[in-house]
């Protein structure tokens, strides 16, 4: 397997992580702000 | 008297620029008669035409004559793209302030679907590179299927990719086409059934101190996690907390409406500079339209299989898989292409609300999307 290949993939894993790391935590956020505000 | 002036530069007129001419041509065809996008496919047409005029007085030219001269779609590009990336960023202002993420902050499970379907970026970069393309081009192209021009060009000018021109084109053209490449890819991957479940709609108040907290809070997330998306994520969350702020609604008119416009008229033909017939009229062109294509097919089915595998886990409260096609951010075409299909297969079927929410999700997955990629290639050694 070429190295542009193996970087493409590595690129692949590493960035649907990110995203999904960061817009789960984002969507977390909301859960919790939202239980937040219903507690008051 | 030496006539040979008026004939000089129409003897000077190469295949290549003959070809960009047609392509300008059809650029503003498409843009007036068919309507797609053409508050940047009419520019970028007619910007295609001018700067490849022989000697075009509108990009630096040097003559024995006179020396060097500048022409100002050059200096536009330098200075607003090239140097800064100043207008994708600007633009990003007032698209952060024409979104509403009211939809989306009522239901956060739609995040996923934003997130998903970014898919069809990563798979396009693995298939540019098997037909042979550059990293940094490849990953340039796979930045197609963030369905988001200003994300698109915004990457691509900071790789440095040799092929700006194709992409930005490719990028607006699809986005246009979303209305027809959706369904088509939709429908590979759902049955009828599919398209007609419902969905339940409550609408829940969003409270203002959300509205205002969800911008900062985006930014710093995205900022920690993958630093290199902070300028679009910033920007676009700038924009979106002066609309929800509340004390600054003529900034915010003025970010949706006046710069909004003004950075769109300008940018189309700043782009055009790409379009040099020495740089797009090449083999590589047709191949990134093709890529492009593939790129917004993936995300399609990859946003619907995604929310196939995550009705399993939910079985009380299932998505139509349809939504989760519209996790790209093509806003907000995608959204009603859903609406439009589930009403197809039930005309008592209503999901805009639904795929609004992870359209607008899509939107803050793209440019996070766009962050990681300059992230990943800032961390190479």
């Amino acid at each position: 397997m070429s190295e542009n290949l193996i970087r493409a993939l590595e690129m692949l894993g590493q960035g649907m992580l990110g995203i999904f790391v960061v817009l789960g935590i984002i969507a977390l956020l909301v859960v919790l702000m939202q239980k937040l505000d219903g507690k008051k | 008297m030496d006539f040979s002036f008026l004939w000089q530069g129409l003897l000077s007129i190469t295949w290549q620029q003959m070809v960009m001419y047609i392509i300008g041509g059809l650029l503003i065809y498409l843009a007036i008669e068919k309507g797609f996008e053409p508050a940047l496919l009419m520019p970028m047409g007619f910007g295609a035409i001018l700067v490849n005029l022989p000697l075009s007085g509108v990009i630096d030219q040097f003559s024995a004559g006179v020396g060097e001269t500048h022409g100002i779609i050059q200096w536009l590009f330098e200075v607003g793209i090239e140097a800064s990336e100043a207008m994708p960023l600007l633009l990003f202002i007032g698209i952060g302030a024409m979104i509403d993420f009211g939809p989306l902050l009522a239901n956060p499970k739609l995040f996923l679907c934003g997130a998903a379907a970014q898919a069809g970026i990563f798979l396009t970069i693995i298939i540019a590179v098997m037909l042979g393309f550059d990293l940094k081009d490849a990953a340039s192209i796979g930045i197609i299927g963030a369905a988001d021009g200003p994300t698109s060009l915004l990457v691509s000018q900071t790789l440095k990719s040799n092929f700006v021109g194709a992409i930005a084109v490719a990028a607006y053209s699809y986005m246009a086409l979303v209305p027809i490449i959706q369904p088509f890819a939709i429908k590979l991957v759902t049955t009828k059934k599919d398209r007609a479940m419902k969905m339940p709609y409550k609408p829940q108040g969003v409270t203002r101190k959300m509205r205002i907290l969800f911008p900062v809070v985006v930014t710093v997330i995205a900022g920690l996690v993958a630093p290199a998306s902070v300028a679009l994520v910033g920007f676009l969350m700038f924009g979106n907390l002066i609309r929800e702020c509340g004390v600054l609604s003529t900034l915010s008119n003025t970010a949706q409406n006046d710069l909004a416009n003004l950075i769109t008229l300008l940018l189309g033909i700043t782009i055009s500079f790409s379009m040099k017939a020495d740089q797009f009229v090449r083999p590589e062109t047709f191949m990134i339209m093709g890529l492009g294509l593939v790129a917004f097919i993936l995300d399609s089915v990859v946003g619907v299989l995604f929310v196939k595998v995550l009705n399993i886990f939910t079985p009380n409260n299932k998505i139509n898989p349809m939504v989760g096609a519209a996790g790209i951010s093509a806003f907000p075409m995608s959204s009603r292409v859903i609406e439009k299909l589930g009403q197809e297969a039930d005309s008592q079927n209503h999901l805009l609300m639904h795929a609004i929410a992870a359209n607008v999700s899509g939107q803050i997955a793209s440019v996070v999307a766009g962050g990681v990629v300059l992230q990943y290639f800032a961390n190479l050694v």
